[in-house]
């Protein structure tokens, strides 16, 4: 297939329609606006369901719905909207139902703005809703990228009965690069007889349900989403590293940050410092092989983010002390420079050589 | 011997939580009925909400779904788009569900003019979490939030939603019924048969109110809730027919 330039909100849409989902509820917001509208153009054409919800709260248990019916379904917002979501997220884990959802980072708390931030790590990665759950967290960092993990995160989601949050921010969203879609096959995945469409013959009536009332019940069911989770874990992690081989520093980032990082990583390399990085691609489950294999070598950790300091506490976790770890982020919607984060790789190294 | 009665292949052989007295039970078996008389019980889909009636998905004879605190109409919409269009999909609501956390679901769900029937169950407080007020407590009654009883000029009037629901253009047929008498539970299941009959056909957005009592909450026994319900809710609640575009869809 040839490539196409396409806006990144688009690309979601469309590699989610690659991926065989064809129905799609959402509410706007910016900075995603334009996947919804994708959507609203695109479904009807291939006899797909859009619609447009009342609130990200029904957008959510819509898709509830259509996943308790055994559908592959999507829903999108950005952060003061997935905050909306998380009653439906911890429902759907309960419940063991498939579903991507999708959030396009701004800034915030509050209402905050409405430019890229990677702020709402501790809600993606930490479970999010109430209760004891997680969801696995993809978080691509190029568009070309993005179809890969939109794919993965619908054969995820199916695998493993569970929500699936795809991560982006706003530039991530709204930025434009050429794309390919590749016809891959359908991965083969266990057919969905538990999903409630009318029981039409095959026996007892079938029931989704995250209700337990009996507290002993519900401790195993909450075992067995932690084997799951514990399963996910051991066969789900992905993660990039750049120029790691030889580094004696390393910086830590993901999503756009990460592009910013690699360029400022490639100059510092030209200052004679030795630094490479570790690029999360699975926010949840936080890839700590690479941590184990590099904390020994390297004399200190950068993690690079568009926070206040999020997931440099999961990278603290994975150095476990064996090496420092320090910070450096822009937030409320500031993206940094690549100087800046430059100056940063600097002072890490002790002032540059 | 010729059979009298037997007990709806649309309820399964369970005996059920519902307090003495309760018409929660009753509004089940109608519901139940309905879906065996119609031959449509393999191709339904109930989802049952937060409150008294949680379980209901342990009772119905039917694929269920469990939906989170009022958003029954919303999960109801996700399973009725996404499957074929044979296929009967209702929510059996209580009034803090629908008429008050719900409210935005309910409305919207109602707006759209969703192909759902919806089971509305009004007794006017909130069973599970204990007697608190409800939007359509009435007022003077007493509840646990409301101990010297509801007072307009504080928490203003009761809601009547299905007035509400019918001024909605896209709303096919509404109706309020009651439980309070053999009588009245006759018409309360011509009212569901027909909001399903409605849906079978492919009409569009069905709703039927049932007035039911809750004599734990109420302080009251079963006797005398059924009369609360005659004398005092129906005075606000009037029954009847608030919408019907008949059967042409
Ligand atoms: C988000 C959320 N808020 C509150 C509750 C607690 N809760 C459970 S049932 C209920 C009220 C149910 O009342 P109603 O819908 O009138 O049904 P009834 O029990 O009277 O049949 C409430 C507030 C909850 N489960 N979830
Ligand atoms: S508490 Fe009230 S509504 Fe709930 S089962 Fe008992 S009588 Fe019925």
């Amino acid at each position: 297939m040839p490539k196409v330039l396409m806006k990144g909100n688009e690309v979601i849409a469309e590699a989610a329609i690659h991926a065989g989902c064809k129905n799609f509820f959402g509410y706007p917001i910016t900075p995603q606006s334009e996947l919804v509208a994708y959507m609203a153009n695109r479904l009807p054409e291939i006899d797909g369901l859009f619609l447009q919800a009342e609130s990200e709260v029904a957008a959510i248990n819509m898709v509830y719905g259509a996943a308790s019916a055994g559908v592959r379904v999507m829903t999108s917002s950005s952060s003061p909207g997935f905050s909306l979501k998380q009653e439906g997220v911890s429902y759907l884990a309960g419940a063991e139902l498939p579903a991507v959802i999708v959030n396009i980072g701004r800034g915030g708390p509050g209402l905050g703005n409405i430019q890229p931030a990677q702020s709402d790590y501790f809600q993606v990665t930490k479970g999010g809703g109430h209760g004891d759950y997680y969801t696995p967290v993809l978080a691509p960092s190029t568009l070309q990228e993005i179809v890969e993990l939109t794919k993965l995160a619908f054969d995820l989601a199916d695998e493993y009965r569970t929500p699936v949050v795809l991560l982006g921010d706003g530039m991530l969203g709204q930025m434009m690069e050429p794309v390919e879609f590749t016809e891959e096959d359908m991965k083969v995945l266990p057919e969905k007889k538990w999903a409630t469409t009318g029981t039409r013959g095959d026996g007892a009536p079938k029931v989704i349900s995250s209700l337990e009332l009996n507290d002993v019940n519900l401790e195993n069911h909450n075992h067995t989403l932690q084997s799951k989770y514990e399963v996910i874990k051991q066969r789900e992690v992905r993660f990039d590293t750049y120029r790691a081989d030889d580094a004696e520093y390393m910086v830590v980032a993901y999503g756009t940050v990460s592009r910013i990082a690699k360029s400022a990583i490639d100059e510092a390399r030209e200052n004679g410092i030795k630094i490479g990085m570790i690029r999360p691609i699975t926010l949840w489950p936080f890839p700590e092989k690479p941590f184990e294999e590099y904390r020994d070598k390297v004399k200190a950790f950068l993690s690079v983010e568009m926070s206040a300091g999020q997931m440099v506490e999961d990278v603290r976790l994975a150095v476990n002390g064996k090496a420092p770890v320090e910070f450096f982020g822009r937030t409320g919607g500031v993206i940094p420079n690549h100087s800046e984060v430059l100056e940063a790789i600097k002072s890490l190294a002790g002032g540059g050589q | 011997m010729k059979v009298v009665f037997q007990k709806t292949s649309g309820l399964q052989d369970k005996e059920t939580h519902y307090c003495p007295g309760c018409t929660h039970g009753i509004i089940h078996r109608l519901v139940g009925e309905t879906l065996e008389e119609l031959d449509v019980l393999e191709d339904t889909i109930g989802v049952a909400s937060v409150g008294c009636s949680v379980l209901s998905y342990e009772y119905f004879n039917c694929d269920m779904t469990q939906a989170a605190h009022g958003r029954a109409p919303a999960v109801a919409t996700g399973v009725k788009r996404v499957l074929p269009k044979n296929r009967i999909v209702f929510t059996y609501q209580g009034d803090g569900d629908l008429a008050s956390i719900g409210m935005g679901e309910i409305i919207h769900a109602a707006a759209r003019g969703e192909h759902i029937t919806v089971i509305f169950v009004n007794n006017a407080t909130y069973g599970m979490t204990g007697g608190q007020m409800a939007p359509t407590t009435l007022v003077g009654q007493k509840t646990s939030t409301t101990p010297k009883g509801r007072d307009e000029s504080v928490q203003g009037a009761p809601i009547r939603v299905s007035e509400m629901l019918a001024t909605l253009d896209s709303v096919h047929y509404i109706e309020r019924v009651s439980t309070h008498d053999v009588a009245n539970i006759i018409k309360a299941k011509k009212a569901i048969k027909k909001a399903f009959s409605y849906q079978k056909e492919g009409a569009g957005f069905t709703f039927v109110e049932v007035l039911s009592t809750c004599p734990t909450n109420w302080g009251l026994d079963p006797e005398e809730s059924l009369k609360y319900v005659k004398d005092k809710m129906v005075a606000y609640y009037p029954l009847g027919v608030l919408k019907d575009r008949g059967g042409d869809n």
